[in-house]
């Protein structure tokens, strides 16, 4: 994760960084406390749940196949829709800055709306929209996978949209004057100039959209069928462990989830560094 | 004048020809228009499928108001702790540098990988009264979390903490620390340089971080839920009160419920706009029409130019 | 780094006033930000030692903590509750509720729910509280822990366009039959032990038995989570017959979906206990609305909600309403719930979940 340090030739050695609250030692130690008691608490808590009946349980309960293939799905709807949301999120916070059109203010409060609904709510409304038997019914996206992908498009809308915002909002438009003032073309322009600087944005974004795409229940529960093996995800099947009595297996299965989790936000990360190491 | 989130005050140079706008524009609004306006106006429409009386009162029961109350106040509770801690953490991650930095980072997203019944349990697992790790000792000083209001703000703190965090950092690392190294160097304090330079350089950040950090306490269902106990008026919130609603057959009044959180998640994004608006109204002074966006003091202006790497 | 770092954007003014102007900004969001904190702290801790103002009564004769299944919330709090409180026993009774699916509601009781009184439809989760020490085992005896039955029906389209009306007719491999997940939900459990039972009434082996119901899954294309949400997809257009307690169906036609309803000749008699709670704050009352719900009184309102009263007499006089199956059954035919939950529901080795396995394997 880069710090944003620039470096300047001319000025003098950069005295230590000190932001925060009575200096840096008591921000971080602060901040740690509080993640540690508000995040790291519970995850120790369903990490040691998870090796109640030791590590060969863990094993079983994760190798089963209703578990690996509900897995499986979650993963790689969670995938697709973080690529969907990386291309759709920038494009459409794109043009909520720096396009203009009727309704636009509009627009773009609603943006959060998906997120601040009951995920029952949300659930229900693309099944009674899109359902085979919906206003708008299209086959094939009820009780399928598509079903599954469209809740979580629905769920996770805003969160690659409203990271990309504030820095585009912040953008200098003085680069890309001088870009284009040296006769760069727009495409070339976006792509040298401001999507690097809109690269961490977008890997935030796409963090949160992932993160979120893996743990949801209550909207993708309704319009995706719950058939094991089929368009069973997780938490579906977490949550049946967990009505099943099977606490140690629930839990089993949710570690591997927050593995995945921190896995695949690690290489984002790092293919995010990569490409930015590229354009020097 | 725009002086929304959503400026275009300058000229846009990158915009391409005509095609490329309408063509972007197209999609952004097709896509919206599939994933969000149609939906919502789905949602406003079936609240009213029975009437607007019928909503009205589905939505003003004694229950129901304790249950708009109860939701408010978890947003209270948890919202301004988040906001405080994602903006030190945003920092922290971003500008110290200290062994296991990485790590932080890593945790941040965490709460939303799990999945919400996952985090009830958890939540139980620790502050259970009866079998919690410190459920047990934090009982016998009188302290109840779970199956209270406590225990339910701890649960919407949890689901909110990623994002306030994840919106300030892209933008304090896109500002760059040029200008909290120069007020560090013209003597400023830390926290003269945060609350002059820091925090009024990321606004939009922690604005859209709040706003989404209320809008996902606001609709969290499923770990308030297992931490609630879902007592009817005691510790049901808006959205539980939106399952029960289901539940008993009031569809309607469900999506009318679902209407008064989404109007909530509404205020709150106008109220920070508002709160924007008038930061800027008073910093810009009389220059204020063509320049919607961000203004800050400038400090070390003729360096500016050698500051670029 | 490479990209062009960016720089904030130049104010409209520079230099001193605005460093000025700056703070004035930073001050009105100061108090604002102190503002929120305090009071979202205030209300937060005030929120903690609040109570509710509980449904029912004053209190002054007691408060009951019912925690219940979802189904009869509207029935307790409407009918139930109200009539209680009318009698001399009831007298200023107040209530405080909880109601949620019988999984949810067990575990939370055993993590501490406050709870003097439960009821709930499966045995194995007032078992749970057997076991952590908070219902006596003798809850049930001479059926003092019953108040309240159910049979599995078939829910359909109104006029029974597809003429469902036997075990049979949902194997036909042209029906679309929609039960719930039999993991997340414990109405999808009844459902099944009610077909497999059909068939073992029917006179067929126990394997044969095994084999109908993987039949039944078969052509189930969708599995909801729970009991309500798989009521909520048939409604929602989706299948031929929807596998379901008569309460709910009941529940539903009264308000106001288009649904008919047949109890099959052969079904399984779903029994739903009660009991008061070891740790009952107070155990007179809850107590007594027990007693209350076994009375004459309190087993016609549960008729007139569409629930099977358990007291025959009662039952008697709603024949109409709640016809006898040709051959009803119970668990116990099984080896009751301990014995069914482990051989058939186990999640890696029970009956069921081999047969979702292998039916999982073959749509892979």
């Amino acid at each position: 994760m880069s710090d944003g340090a620039v470096a300047t030739p001319q000025a003098p050695p950069r005295p230590a960084l000190r932001l925060g609250f009575g200096g840096p030692g008591l921000t971080r130690g602060l901040v740690v406390g509080y993640l540690s008691v508000m995040v790291l608490l519970p995850i120790a808590a369903v990490v040691s749940t998870s090796l109640e009946n030791g590590i060969g349980a863990f094993w079983d309960a994760v190798s089963a196949p209703q578990a690996v293939a509900a897995l499986k799905l979650t993963v790689v709807a969670s995938l697709i829709v973080v690529a969907i949301n990386v291309v759709a999120g920038t494009i459409i916070a794109w043009v909520l800055v720096r396009d203009e059109f009727p309704g636009k203010k509009i627009v773009n409060s609603l943006i959060d709306l998906p997120f601040a609904l009951p995920t029952i709510v949300a659930g229900l409304t693309l099944l009674a929209l899109y359902g085979d038997n919906g206003v708008l019914g299209i086959s094939g996206v009820s009780f399928t996978r598509v079903g599954v992908v469209m809740a979580l498009l629905f769920v996770t809308l805003p969160f690659v949209i409203r990271a990309v915002q504030p820095v585009l909002l912040e953008l200098d438009r003085e680069m890309e004057e001088a870009a284009a003032s040296l006769g760069a073309g727009p495409l070339t322009i976006f792509r040298r100039v401001i999507l690097p600087n809109l690269t961490p944005a977008i890997i935030a974004g796409a963090a949160l959209a992932f993160a979120r795409s893996v743990g949801e229940f209550g909207s993708l529960v309704l319009i995706s069928g719950n058939i094991p093996f089929d368009t069973e995800v997780a938490s579906v099947f977490i949550f049946g462990q967990i009505e099943s009595g099977n606490t140690e297996s629930a839990a089993a299965v949710s570690v591997v989830l927050l593995m995945i989790s921190i896995g695949v936000l690690f290489l984002i990360n790092l293919l995010a560094r990569r490409s930015m190491r590229h354009e020097r | 004048m725009s002086v929304s989130a959503v400026d275009s005050g300058q000229k846009n140079i990158v915009q391409g020809g005509r095609l490329a706008r309408y063509g972007l524009r197209s999609f952004a609004l097709g896509y919206l228009g599939l994933l969000l306006l149609v939906p919502v106006l789905m949602i406003f429409y079936k609240a009213f499928e029975d009437g607007f009386v019928h909503a009205w009162e589905s939505v003003t029961t004694p229950e129901a108001q304790h249950a708009f109350w109860l939701t408010i106040v978890m947003v209270l509770a948890a919202i301004p702790v988040t906001t405080v801690f994602g903006i030190a953490c945003a920092i922290v991650i971003v500008r110290h540098r200290f062994r296991g930095r990485g790590a932080l980072n890593a945790i941040i997203d965490l709460p939303f990988a799990m999945s919400p019944v996952v985090i009830g349990l958890a939540l139980v697992l620790v502050y259970g009264s009866r079998d919690g790790w410190f459920g047990q000792d934090l009982a016998a000083a009188g302290i109840e979390v779970i199956f209270t209001p406590l225990g339910m703000a701890i649960a919407t703190a949890f689901v909110a903490l990623p994002f306030v965090v994840r919106e300030v950092i892209p933008v304090l690392q896109e500002i760059g620390d040029d200008q909290e190294q120069a007020a560090a160097t013209l003597g400023a304090g830390p926290w003269q340089t945060f609350w002059r330079i820091t925090l009024p350089a990321i606004r939009w950040g922690v604005t859209y971080g709040v706003i989404l950090a209320t809008a996902r306490a606001l609709g969290e269902f499923g770990a308030v839920a297992v931490v609630s106990g879902r007592i009817s008026g005691s510790t049901e919130t808006l959205p539980l009160y939106v399952r029960k609603l289901f539940d008993t057959f009031n569809v309607a009044g469900a999506y009318a419920a679902a209407v008064v959180l989404a109007l909530l998640a509404l205020a709150v994004l106008f109220a920070m706009n508002w709160i924007q608006r008038r930061d800027r109204a008073i910093l810009a002074g009389p220059s204020v029409a063509a320049e919607p966006a961000a203004v800050v003091p400038h400090i070390g202006l003729p360096d500016e130019k050698e500051s670029r790497s | 780094m490479a990209r062009f770092s960016t720089k904030l954007r130049r104010g409209g003014t520079a230099g001193p006033p605005s460093a000025a102007a700056g703070s004035r900004g930073g001050d009105i969001r100061a108090a604002l930000v102190a503002g929120v904190l305090a009071i979202g702290l205030g209300i937060g801790v005030a929120a903690c030692g609040g109570s509710s103002d509980a449904s029912g009564s004053d209190g002054s004769g007691g408060t009951i903590d019912l925690v219940a299944y979802s189904t009869p919330q509207e029935l307790y709090e409407q009918r139930i509750e109200p009539a209680f409180t009318e009698t001399p026993d009831g007298d200023g009774v107040g209530f405080k509720n909880s109601f949620g699916s019988s999984g949810d509601q067990s575990r939370a009781v055993e993590a501490g729910l406050p709870a003097d009184f439960v009821h709930l439809p499966l045995e194995p989760d007032v078992e749970r509280l057997i076991d952590a020490g908070l219902v006596a085992e003798d809850y049930d005896a001479g059926g003092k822990g019953s108040p309240q039955n159910s049979v599995v029906v078939f829910v359909t389209r109104p006029g029974n366009p597809e003429g469902i009306d036997s075990w049979d007719d949902l194997v036909t491999g042209e029906v679309e039959v929609i039960t719930p997940n039999p993991f997340t939900s414990g109405g999808a459990r009844w459902n099944l032990m009610a077909a497999y039972g059909s068939q073992i009434a029917q006179g067929k082996s126990e394997q044969e038995a095994l084999d109908f119901v993987a039949q039944v899954l078969e052509n189930t294309p969708v599995q909801d989570a729970s009991a309500r949400d798989a009521l909520q997809t048939f409604i929602g257009g989706k299948g031929d017959v929807l596998l379901s307690y008569e309460n709910e169906a009941i529940q539903a036609q009264n308000a106001g979906e288009d649904v008919e309803y047949v109890v099959p000749d052969e079904t399984i008699l779903i029994e739903t206990k009660a009991a008061v709670t070891e740790e009952a704050d107070d155990p007179e009352a809850a107590q007594a609305f027990l007693d209350f719900l076994l009375s004459d009184e309190g087993q016609r309102l549960f008729a007139e909600g569409g629930y099977r009263p358990t007291d025959e007499k009662i039952l008697a006089e709603y024949e109409e309403e709640f016809p006898t199956p040709k051959d009803l059954f119970t668990i116990e035919e099984f080896g009751g719930w301990e014995t069914v939950a482990t051989e058939f529901f186990d999640p890696e080795n029970g009956s069921i979940a081999r047969i979702e396995a292998d039916l999982g394997v073959a749509t892979e």
